[in-house]
């Protein structure tokens, strides 16, 4: 019954919208079934914010290994939850001003606006800097010519890089033939990208949206239901 | 009478005055505006639920994006169009409806850019009927005279979107193979499935995993439960989780969103069951971080050094975090399995993971790993399908080829082409169109 209940819900759902793409008349009930899951899972933000408290309060209490991050992140979660919730800094709006809750969360000056435009913002940025180091060293390992695969991606790459650079052009000029123009990086760059990678990434894109249709039809049809947990 | 003449003098004086005033800001009064558009046409807009009408009409003289206009560049600039303004009148309510005033005279509905040729109302009402005209407007603001539509329309709802025809057939055909397939399974014919690297590579990272004392590591992306490539995860999620029970691992979900947590929670609990374990499910180990991406990472990878678990299986949607969590990975030396249907993404994968499940492999991964003859039965629907595809790119591929070398630019080899890319490829329905219905199409999309 625990799994009877949801395969049907997700069975008909999923069918009645697949035909539903097919009907004028019917064609934005996926979008009305998205506004419905969002409201879902914003109501589901308090069961994973339940989840995170409850973690890491016990890990501060038993005093386990970084148990000092746990409680920075306790800390800031009533932080941030007291600030937005008491929307704290922020003016009514000009059409309600009489309503000290009818403000826009985000408003400039704002303390929730503070903490993302001073906190958050530059955080993300940081994480995702680190990237460029992580691209340099997953290209040094990828690159390594073990094998004819292996030289193969490093020519190429080799090439693609150079190419989108002004190297590409500076190395060529001058003494490279008309007709042999094609050859400078920066043309053999665009070949690359238009054509053996075009190609590549159609094949792969092809692919997934059969697998796509596969597993929703697995499913729709209730054959593959691990999903759903225990009966 | 003296009165009575006295009176029109004044009137003639006022209104040459106002004339005077509005010269100066605008030409109106002295017959300065520019050529109306001509062959207004207002139909129904096919393939919809009757909410909206089409019109289309041939461009004013004075629009320099009229082909007829080659003295463009000698037109007084002030007279050049700089839009087309087009308005609407009522001519019959709906049924039980009375006209409301406001509809019962004419109203602009909307503004078209000088060189448009077509438009599409979309404030149009099913069951109504309307008149359309339409005027361009010079860059001073003046307007032309109206041209108006010959005809009402009265927009009407189609029970069928045929733009999506080929879409629906093709859906036929590989449902019907999939479907084919899975009862030839059900009805105990031996299916074969080819060996997938990077999935007989699970129980093998697990198995080491189990030696090594060390925690298996699970990430299922960081998409909600409504992404396929979620549901796709929990089900490989479900397969590992089996065999970190039966090796008696330990194994570590953290999650990106709610409700992916409580339905990986439900996903290795019952897996544990299967497995006749239910007392070594620990419920904690399947637990809510936060939805931001990065703060997401910064977490996972915290965890993977402080615990640095042996085996990182990576199986959902990702983005931009997909390499740190991979070479972070690869930093603790942990046997690493990813799979995706995020093409940006996959060269960093199989750059930093020692297995790859690339794109539909991911998908077919549940399948695979499940040994259900119903699932596999599936995954040789999915193998069908994908022959249909590649004959129709080999035929494309072949007519457009043999185009580009004949260099024909009529034919059946080029409608052939013509109505694959833009019937069965694109929005055309069933019938092909001719060339002056695809540019309107094109121009209004």
């Amino acid at each position: 019954m625990k799994r009877l209940v949801p395969l049907t819900i997700a069975i008909i759902a999923g069918f009645v919208l697949l035909v539903a793409n097919f009907i004028p008349y019917a064609e934005n009930w996926g979008v009305k079934a998205q506004e419905w899951f969002a409201i879902l899972a914003v109501g589901a933000m308090l069961l994973g914010g339940g989840n995170l408290i409850k973690l890491h309060l016990m890990k501060i209490s038993a005093k386990k290994a970084g148990w000092g991050y746990s409680l920075v992140t306790v800390v800031c979660f009533f932080m941030v939850l007291i600030i937005g919730l008491l929307q704290m800094g922020i003016h009514p709006s000009e059409q309600y001003p009489d309503f000290a809750w009818s403000g826009y969360i985000l408003e400039e000056g704002s303390g929730f606006w503070w903490i993302y435009e001073h906190m958050v913002v530059p955080l993300t940025s940081t994480m995702f800097a680190m990237l460029a180091f992580y691209v340099a060293t997953a290209a040094f390992r990828a690159f390594r010519a073990k094998n004819t695969e292996a030289t193969l991606l490093l020519v190429t790459a080799g090439i693609v890089l150079l190419g989108r650079t002004y190297a590409g052009v500076w190395l060529f000029e001058g003494w490279l033939p008309e007709s042999m123009q094609w050859l400078r990086f920066d043309n053999l760059t665009v070949w690359i990208m238009d054509i053996p990678n075009t190609a590549g990434t159609r094949a792969i894109t092809i692919g997934i949206a059969l697998g796509v249709v596969a597993t929703s039809l697995r499913i729709l049809l209730g054959v593959d239901r691990s999903y759903l947990g225990q009966d | 009478m003296k009165r009575h003449m006295t009176s029109v003098f004044g009137i003639v004086i006022a209104m040459s005055m106002t004339c005077g005033v509005l010269a100066q800001s605008t030409e109106w009064c002295t017959g300065q505006s520019p050529m109306p558009p001509s062959n207004l046409v207002a139909v129904d807009n096919p393939n919809d639920a009757g909410d909206a009408v089409k019109l289309t009409w041939s461009l004013s003289q004075n629009d320099i994006f009229n082909p007829l206009n080659e003295d463009a560049a000698n037109t007084d600039p002030e007279l050049l169009v700089a839009s087309y303004v087009i308005e609407r009148i009522t001519d019959a309510a709906k049924a039980g409806v009375e006209i409301s005033d406001d509809d019962q005279v004419w109203r602009q509905v909307s503004e078209a850019a000088a060189g448009s040729k077509s438009l599409t109302d979309r404030t149009a009402e099913r069951g109504w009927t309307y008149r359309y005209r339409i005027a361009a407007v010079d860059n001073q603001g003046d307007h032309s005279e109206w041209s108006t539509a010959d005809a009402a329309v009265r927009p009407t709802m189609q029970i069928f979107n045929e733009s999506k025809a080929w879409l629906a057939i093709f859906m036929i055909i590989f449902c019907g193979l999939v479907a084919y397939f899975v009862n030839r399974a059900r009805s105990g014919k031996k299916l074969w499935v080819r060996e997938i690297a990077g999935l007989a590579a699970i129980d093998e990272a697990v198995g080491r995993a189990t030696e090594m004392g060390r925690p298996v590591l699970f990430v299922i992306g960081i998409q909600d439960i409504n992404e396929i490539q979620t549901l796709a995860g929990l089900t490989v999620l479900a397969r590992v989780a089996r065999t970190a029970a039966e090796y008696g691992a330990q194994i570590e979900v953290p999650t990106c969103r709610s409700l992916v947590m409580a339905a990986a929670r439900e996903t290795v609990e019952a897996s544990y069951l299967a497995a006749g374990q239910p007392d070594s499910y620990q419920p904690d180990r399947i637990h809510y971080l936060t939805d931001e991406q990065f703060a997401f990472v910064a977490g996972v990878t915290g965890y993977m050094v402080r615990e640095e678990p042996a085996a990182c299986i990576y199986m959902g949607g990702f983005y931009a975090e997909s390499l740190i969590l991979a070479e972070t990975g690869n930093y603790i030396g942990a046997i690493q399995v990813a799979g995706t249907a995020m093409p940006s993404q996959l060269p960093f994968f199989v750059a930093a993971c020692d297995y790859t499940l690339i794109g539909e492999e991911f998908f077919a991964a549940s399948a695979y790993l499940s040994g259900d003859p119903l699932q596999i039965g599936s995954l040789k629907g999915q193998d069908w399908g994908k022959f249909v595809s590649v004959i129709v790119l080999v035929i494309g591929i072949f007519l457009a080829t043999f185009i580009s070398m004949k260099g024909s630019e009529k034919g059946v080899i080029v409608d052939s082409l013509r109505y694959m890319k833009g019937n069965m490829l694109g929005v055309d329905g069933l019938f092909l169109k001719s060339d002056e219905e695809t540019d309107l199409a094109g121009d209004n999309p």
